[in-house]
């Protein structure tokens, strides 16, 4: 029997009334979440054991320079001969602790579809044009205010097999690195009244609706470069243990 | 402040977070280098094809340095690390049958290589440790049953060979760490 959108939406609905019905917020996606269904046989099923180890490994991280990144590299509309089609636009926003402090000098990598939906990746099938001025990666580091920022297109929605007719809104793939390990962030911004929010598996495995609006970027007007190209504001806080940040001001 | 929440790298990182050597942590030639190999399979006991790994160890300067993905401001490709600099960080994709291998230095300070776990389906990554000396002990070790326990010893298949796979479920399921 097929799969339809109409499953997986009451799926979703009844998963939202049971994080509601906790009175709790949850910051975090459950790994097994049912509606996306490959994570059934991917999450564990005994509950993660915790480490409270302050000589532990994991409380530093991997660092990165100015060998790791060119200029270049924050521009994704510039690694061909030609320019890209689409929507130019330009994400910028700060990288920050729980504490609220920036995170400086640090690595952020972000990978998207073109404006047509489809990623320039081999086992991607769907048959939307590839762009050949478009891979659609690209890195920069934080500067000393946590702040990063990346030109590119916006990317288009795209089709997957979750179910029948199942459709990601339009998303940029972002990875990012602390100053522990125990901060390691691989997440997807989203751009603000897409249509397709309550249709996906994936955005919606983030039950907590204050959670899942974290995940939205804003259009900032005062971002949109005239002539060329719409801003948008999406700031980004990392998880990790108390022992790698503190309260603001304390 | 609220954090930011995870969501699952998905399938089409490829371009963007492997990088060629993203496995040789060990400077070149070095003579203390070691190998760390192994699978990832998911719960029906398949391999996952498309598994990202990362591996830390801060060495006994207790941090980690830069020249890890080096780029080549010519062509604007990777130039690959400089051959001398342990810089404590690794990255590998799967392979088709769910393989993965590294090569690096023994672990300085600590009895483990850390790990953190990226898939498609995996809504939010996973850490574990690689403990590469079948004697080690420590108060993780201590604190876990020893079926357990097991999932976080390597198996050295010779002197400079260790073998460590990773179960996101089931039975022999990994151990995977809350850091608090
Ligand atoms: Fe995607």
């Amino acid at each position: 029997m097929t799969l339809t959108q109409h499953d997986i939406s009451r799926e979703i609905a009844r998963q939202a009334t049971a994080h509601a019905a906790t009175g709790e917020a949850a910051h975090h996606p459950a790994r097994g979440y049912a509606p996306y269904r490959s994570s059934r046989l991917r999450h564990p099923g005994q509950p993660l054991v915790t480490v409270q180890d302050p000589e532990g490994a994991e409380l530093s991280g991997p660092a990165f320079g100015l060998t790791d990144v060119t200029e270049l590299d924050a521009d994704l509309t510039r690694q061909h001969t030609g320019e890209p089609l689409g929507e130019r636009i330009t994400v910028t926003g700060r990288v920050l602790d729980r504490g609220g402090r920036p995170v400086r000098g640090q690595l952020v990598e972000i990978w998207q579809a073109n404006a047509s939906g489809r990623y320039a990746h081999q086992r991607d099938r769907h048959r939307a044009p590839l762009d050949p001025h478009f891979t659609g990666v690209g890195r920069c580091l934080t500067d000393a205010q946590g702040q990063y920022a990346f030109t590119t297109v916006r990317p288009g929605a795209y089709p997957w097999r979750n179910h029948h007719n199942a459709w990601r809104p339009a998303h940029i793939h972002f990875s990012l690195f602390g100053t522990a390990f125990t901060q390691r962030l691989v997440t997807q911004m989203y751009f603000p009244g897409d249509p397709l929010f309550p249709y996906d598996p994936i955005l919606q495995s983030v039950t907590d609706p204050a959670a899942r609006a974290r995940l939205v970027a804003t259009y900032d007007h005062d971002l949109s470069v005239p002539e060329w190209s719409l801003g948008y504001r999406w700031d980004i806080v990392l998880d990790g243990p108390t022992a790698t940040w503190t309260e603001e001001g304390r | 402040m609220h954090p930011t929440p995870s969501q699952t790298v998905g399938p089409f990182y490829g371009y963007a977070l492997p990088f060629p050597g993203g496995g040789e942590i060990a400077p070149v030639g070095h003579p203390d280098a070691i190998t760390v190999h192994g699978y990832v399979y998911d719960g029906a006991g398949a391999p996952i094809p498309d598994a990202l790994l990362e591996f830390w160890q801060p060495g006994h300067a207790r941090a980690g340095k830069p020249g890890s993905m080096r780029r080549d401001p010519v062509t604007g490709g990777f130039a690959g690390r400089d051959g001398v600099t342990f810089t404590g960080f690794g990255r590998v994709a799967t392979a088709a049958d769910g393989h993965w291998s590294i090569r690096t230095l023994p672990p300085a300070g600590v009895p483990y290589l850390s790990l953190c776990v990226f898939a498609r389906g995996l809504l939010h990554h996973l850490y574990t440790r690689a403990y590469l000396d079948p004697a080690a002990t420590d108060p993780l070790l201590a604190a876990l049953a020893p079926g357990r326990r097991a999932t976080l010893l390597a198996a050295q298949e010779d002197p400079r060979t260790h073998r460590f796979d990773i179960r996101l479920q089931g039975p022999e399921e990994t151990v995977f760490l809350d850091f608090r």
